[in-house]
């Protein structure tokens, strides 16, 4: 039995009596007048927008601080529905009025700075910010350098990443749009760990659907430096169901490691050979997203290593960091497990703040991908804390079965649950 | 592991109760932006749980398409439900893999956080 939070709030009404009311003059604007305690979240994507709602669920007199660098989030997940066609942007793009709407400070501006000692962030535009916690979720950042000639500005040009939704989806979409009969889509696919496992597959699956519709006489080509990948039988089943063998796919052990693009000759270079494509798609190798390094978060692995259940820096304390950012292995850098992690995350700090133990953490993480419109596939498990380790529960989770029987299901609960977890975080 | 999780969400009443104490101004306030700002939530095993149910199964468990809505059913529905799936006795598609990730007590605490929505 525990006590609601509904009760919580009754009884400390009561107990509290009238001389409360002049605590409620400041409440809104500044916590520390009041002595309310700060939480500042940076980014307002899966796992920073969701603790920034959860903490204000779990203990609304919280002063809770949004830092986004963009006025909405547009999500990666049904990214690949939009460059195949099958969405516009605007359908996957979410503001931040909800939260608004929940007593959360949603401020505009790059963190260019975290003081862990001081507890401050500080902005682009010099502002800065108090806090008595701080959760970092600034999603993910790309090796440029691992593949020569790439870099930054080719991928705004002429070889998107399309690996962070928003204007390079829209690039990526407008060359497959101009992309002739015939011709060939070349994906450069990342190696592990990277964001979104079974990402780039659902990707190449859904451009498939739109040349086989449009383009039928074309080709796509997957250069991958990994032996296998996620969902691997579940996807080549759908694929020749859908595709034939449109989609040829090259992995690790028999040269798919892309070392060299060159955007003059619209090639990629992969265990020595040249390819030749007329779009191309290179998703690099990544690591936490900037300010993670620069606040000194990030390991050598490039990652932030955290506390299990609670998500706080082992490197800075204070500090929270949830989502893609941080190892939170075994759970995969997915949006769903960034939602998980934020809402352990958020219980973890109102617990704190109360000098009470946190709920026991729990996690779960469902993938859907589509294979085609109305085939879809998905991936799931359990997590719990065992042995001051989470791990996935024995017995449980996996894929869907293989011969497809579920397929026509599953794709209507790929797009129920789109509509179910962003209505969880950005919603209401 | 259920015994625990048992004893550690018993433990919570005392704290909070006390803290309710320390903090009566500050949450005081707290009433007003709950007002404000629509409900609070309880922090318990059952609604960590539930709250990562969410992700399909929608804010409060309201719904979504094809997903079931869970919020309001009554506990012994959402638990009876929850190990058929466990045990197989139903079939599903994705709840079969879920279930099976937890204790039956966790399945009672969830299915009581949902009853109450
Ligand atoms: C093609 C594709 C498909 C995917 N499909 C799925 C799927 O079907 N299901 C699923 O669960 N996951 C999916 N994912 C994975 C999912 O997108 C990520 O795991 C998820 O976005 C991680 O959340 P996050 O909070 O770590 O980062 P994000 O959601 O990327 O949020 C980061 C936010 O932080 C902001 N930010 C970053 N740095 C700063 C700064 N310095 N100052 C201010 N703001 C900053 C950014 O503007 C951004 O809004 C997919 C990913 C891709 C690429």
């Amino acid at each position: 039995m525990s006590l609601s939070r509904r009760g919580f709030l009754k009884l400390s009404m009561a107990m509290a009596g009238v001389g409360a009311v002049t605590g409620l003059a400041g409440c809104q604007s500044n916590g520390s007048v009041t002595g309310a305690k700060r939480v500042v979240v940076i980014g307002g994507g899966f796992g920073g927008a969701t603790a920034a709602k959860y903490v204000k669920l779990f203990d609304p007199t919280v002063d809770v601080t949004m830092i986004d660098g963009q006025s909405s989030h547009t999500t990666c997940p049904f990214s690949n529905l939009v460059i195949g066609g099958l969405k516009d942007i605007d359908e996957i793009t979410h503001d931040f009025s909800a939260l608004e709407k929940r007593g959360v400070n949603v401020v505009k501006g790059w963190v260019t700075g975290i003081d862990a000692e001081a507890r401050t962030v500080t902005l682009k535009d010099g502002s800065s910010y108090e806090y008595d916690r701080l959760v970092v979720s600034p999603g993910i950042d790309f090796n440029y350098d691992a593949i020569e000639g790439y870099s930054e500005e080719v991928a705004n040009t002429t070889m998107p990443h399309a690996w962070q939704a928003g204007e390079q989806t829209l690039l990526l979409r407008k060359q497959l749009e101009e992309m002739e009969d015939g011709g060939t889509f070349i994906m450069a696919a990342p190696p592990n760990p990277f964001r979104c496992p079974p990402g780039p597959y659902e990707r190449v699956s859904l451009v498939a659907n739109y040349l086989k519709e449009n383009k039928p006489n074309s080709k796509i080509l997957v250069l991958d430096p990994k032996t296998g990948f996620s969902k691997e039988p579940l996807f080549r089943e759908g694929w020749t169901a859908n595709y034939g063998n449109m989609i040829e796919w090259i992995g690790g052990d028999f040269g798919g490691g892309v070392t060299k693009v060159d955007p003059d000759t619209m090639t990629v270079t992969a265990g020595g050979t040249e390819y030749q494509g007329d779009v191309i798609n290179v998703i690099p190798s990544q690591k936490a997203g900037w300010i993670a390094h620069e606040a000194g978060l990030a390991d050598d692995s490039g990652w932030c290593p955290i506390n299990t259940g609670t998500y706080e820096s082992t490197m800075k304390p204070g500090v929270h960091v949830v989502g893609d950012a941080c190892i939170g292995s075994p759970l995969p850098k997915s949006g769903f497990a960034a939602n998980s992690q934020a809402k352990n995350c958020a219980a973890a700090i109102v617990a704190m703040f109360h000098n009470e133990n946190p709920p026991e953490p729990s996690w779960v993480n469902t993938c859907y991908s589509l294979v085609a419109p109305d085939y879809g596939i998905s991936v799931a498990a359990v997590y719990e804390v065992k042995e001051g380790k989470t791990v996935s529960v024995e017995g449980a989770g996996g894929v869907s079965p293989l011969g497809g029987k579920n397929a026509e299901k599953e794709a209507g609960y790929a797009h129920d649950w789109y509509a179910s977890i962003t209505e969880d975080i950005w919603g209401s | 592991m259920s015994n625990n999780r048992e004893a550690a969400a018993s433990r919570r009443l005392p704290a909070r109760a006390l803290a309710a104490v320390g903090l009566g101004l500050t949450l005081f306030a707290g009433v007003s932006l709950a007002d404000d700002h629509g409900e609070a939530m309880e922090m318990s095993n059952g609604s960590i749980i539930g709250s990562t149910c969410m992700g399909c199964h929608g804010f409060e468990g309201k719904g979504s398409g094809n997903i079931p809505r869970l919020a309001g059913l009554p506990k012994e529905v959402i638990a009876g439900k929850m190990l058929a799936y466990k045990s197989d006795g139903q079939e599903g598609t994705v709840m079969n893999r879920i279930a099976k990730g937890y204790s039956d007590e966790e399945i009672q605490a969830v299915s009581e956080f949902f009853a109450n929505q």
